[in-house]
């Protein structure tokens, strides 16, 4: 029997309604993978026992005839998805031990259709950061290294250890959420496909919040088809959250094969940065003339205000977290570091419990909502928001279907290279990922080439409000078109 | 804008974090990075542009006043780090 770890999620669903393997067996690879594999810290907590139980009750189904749409396929979970039962930190020392009581929308969703959880994934500490490296775990590696050269890579974040799980073949697919490019940027730093959907696809409820007007869900997968099976089964309105969309969720993997013939592809020029590395700039050509010899046809486009999406993001998002983790205070769950009074047991607990990223994003966000900073910080990036929306919409209006760029500016680095003097140097990873969240639309990142140092590349897609469909429909044109990457296993 | 050590201090008061003398040097040169990286949006024209409150275009859901959760404490005070009953134990807050 080939290694069941190789199979797609799509190669794998077929394999067990054929009875060719039991959920069981293939959560068990899985299993053995994760161990193996632990040099990449990519689990924070395994869960083998319940993953069995899963498996089993998953494969009586089966053999009954009623399973669901995911029915055994072993998944990874990241660390920011609240899972009954089951240790839920966001990677931050200040939620401890905290065990939910309850489960997520997106992942009570994923074990009706039939999936099973393999563990927790690392994450950067709530989400904020773009290496995996302010998780208070520690450090993700990427699975890809520089040819010739044993230098562990960051595998990007804040859904580092979604994309390392998925690119080291430990689970079939994995969650992820995506604030400013936490699901795709990760995915193009390991060669995996990410989908952050239109805001308000996904439910967010029992998500640990970051920035909750940003803040989606979306899966991290090893094929176009994949995202797309995995998509639906997270997706769909959910009451308990207020921002989830009541529109119907179509069936995604039927718009993987159809032809994008005629589909008008904006090429963003603000997209072309100074001093952009010459290898990016040739895999975006490279994925224009893919799009071009299936049919579609490639439109210059101009989005005016891409620049002032990353500062006008770092006024936001901030402001949002300062709210959003203003509850934890060391009284109702988490950390508890005692004080004089409650004031110093809520300043003790928070120093102790937070770390530097979330500390600084914390207090920038303090301060931007602060009396007589509100209107020049936080108002004016609000009206910038509403500007970088419209330049979409504009380009839509004119018949655009999608949007090309490219994932992000480089690929992946080492631990520790970026951002100890500056944390600006770090957010720029973001400059491709982050207007889409900003506007609220749809983007995804498909693995699309390597660097001159065999490092994987990816393309970014972005699509009109609720029209993840075409997204995938290109995307599989560009999977296609560049073809699989399996990172050399030195682990 | 700019901010100076006061300024980092206050900023960490209202944010409720514990901040040493010895930390502030350094927070305020990674808070004055970023101010000085966000102050790029002061040359976008935004007169007469309405601030974003929902990125989606959406009616706000409402729902029925009624009860449809609770009695649950247990479950509330399950991950609190000290309790008694089904109260959350704090400092004296009152004197």
């Amino acid at each position: 029997m080939t290694d069941l770890t190789s199979l797609t999620l799509a190669e794998a669903r077929k394999g067990l309604a054929a009875k060719t393997f039991t959920s069981l067996e293939l959560t068990d690879a899985h299993l053995s993978a994760i161990e193996a594999a632990r040099v990449l810290n990519a689990f924070v907590m395994e869960t083998p026992d319940r993953a069995r139980d899963m498996a089993r009750a998953v494969d009586e189904k089966i053999a009954r005839g009623d399973a669901g749409p995911l029915a055994g396929i072993p998944l990874g979970i990241k660390d920011l998805f609240a899972t009954k039962g089951v240790r839920t930190t966001a990677c931050s020392k200040i939620l401890g031990n905290f065990v939910p009581t309850y489960e997520s929308t997106v992942t009570s969703q994923l074990w009706r259709d039939g999936a099973v959880m393999l563990g927790k994934l690392n994450n950067d500490e709530f989400a904020m950061g773009s290496a995996n490296e302010t998780s208070c775990f520690g450090p993700v590696g990427n699975p890809w290294r520089r040819e010739g050269s044993n230098t562990t890579l960051v595998p990007g974040g804040s859904s580092g250890g979604s994309a390392s799980a998925v690119a080291a073949l430990l689970c079939m697919g994995a969650t992820a959420t995506d604030t400013g490019g936490s699901i795709r940027q990760p995915a193009a730093f390991t060669a995996t496909v990410g989908i952050k959907p239109t805001y308000g696809r996904c439910s967010r409820w029992g998500i640990v919040a970051f920035a909750s007007s940003l803040d989606q869900a979306g899966p991290i997968a090893r094929s176009v088809r994949d995202a797309a099976m995995l998509l639906r089964s997270m997706a769909g309105h959910d009451p308990k959250d207020t921002t989830s969309v009541d529109v119907p969720v179509p069936d995604y993997e039927a718009a993987i094969g159809k032809s994008v013939k005629g589909m008008k592809i904006g090429i963003p020029k603000e997209y072309r940065l100074d001093g952009m590395p010459a290898e990016i700039e040739k895999l975006w050509s490279e994925g224009a003339a893919w799009l071009k010899a299936a049919g579609a046809e490639l439109v210059e486009v101009s989005l005016p205000h891409t620049k002032y999406a990353l500062p006008a993001y770092y006024i936001v998002a901030p402001a949002e977290a300062s709210s959003n983790l203003a509850r934890y205070d060391g009284v109702r769950y988490g950390l508890r570091e005692q004080g004089k009074n409650i004031n110093e047991l809520y300043e003790n607990t928070r120093a102790e419990g937070f770390g530097a990223e979330v500390r600084r994003r914390v207090m920038i966000g303090t301060y931007v909502l602060s009396a007589g900073y509100y209107d020049a910080y936080y108002l004016r990036a609000q009206k910038v928001r509403t500007l970088i929306k419209k330049d979409f919409e504009d380009c839509f209006a004119k018949g655009i279907d999608a949007i090309l760029t490219p994932a992000t500016p480089s690929a992946a680095f080492g631990i520790g290279e970026k951002g100890g003097a500056d944390p600006v140097e770090m957010y720029l990873n973001d400059i491709f990922t982050v207007t889409v969240n900003m506007a609220g639309l749809p983007g995804i990142a498909v693995p699309s080439g390597k660097d001159a140092q065999g490092l994987p590349l990816g393309l970014q897609l972005i699509g009109r409000p609720f029209d993840e469909e075409t997204l995938f429909s290109l995307g599989e044109v560009i999977e296609q078109a560049a073809g699989r990457f399996t990172p050399a296993r030195w682990w | 804008m700019s901010v100076d050590a006061a300024t980092v201090r206050r900023i960490a008061h209202l944010a409720r974090i514990a901040v040493s003398e010895g930390e502030v040097p350094h927070l305020q040169g990674e808070l004055n990075a970023m101010l000085a990286f966000v102050e790029q949006l002061s040359e976008v024209n935004v007169e007469g542009v309405e601030p974003m409150t929902s990125v989606t275009p959406m009616q706000m859901k409402k729902r029925q006043d009624l009860v449809d959760d609770g009695e649950i404490a247990d479950d509330i005070v399950a991950n609190a780090p000290a309790t008694e009953g089904h109260f959350f134990l704090v400092p004296k807050v009152v004197e």
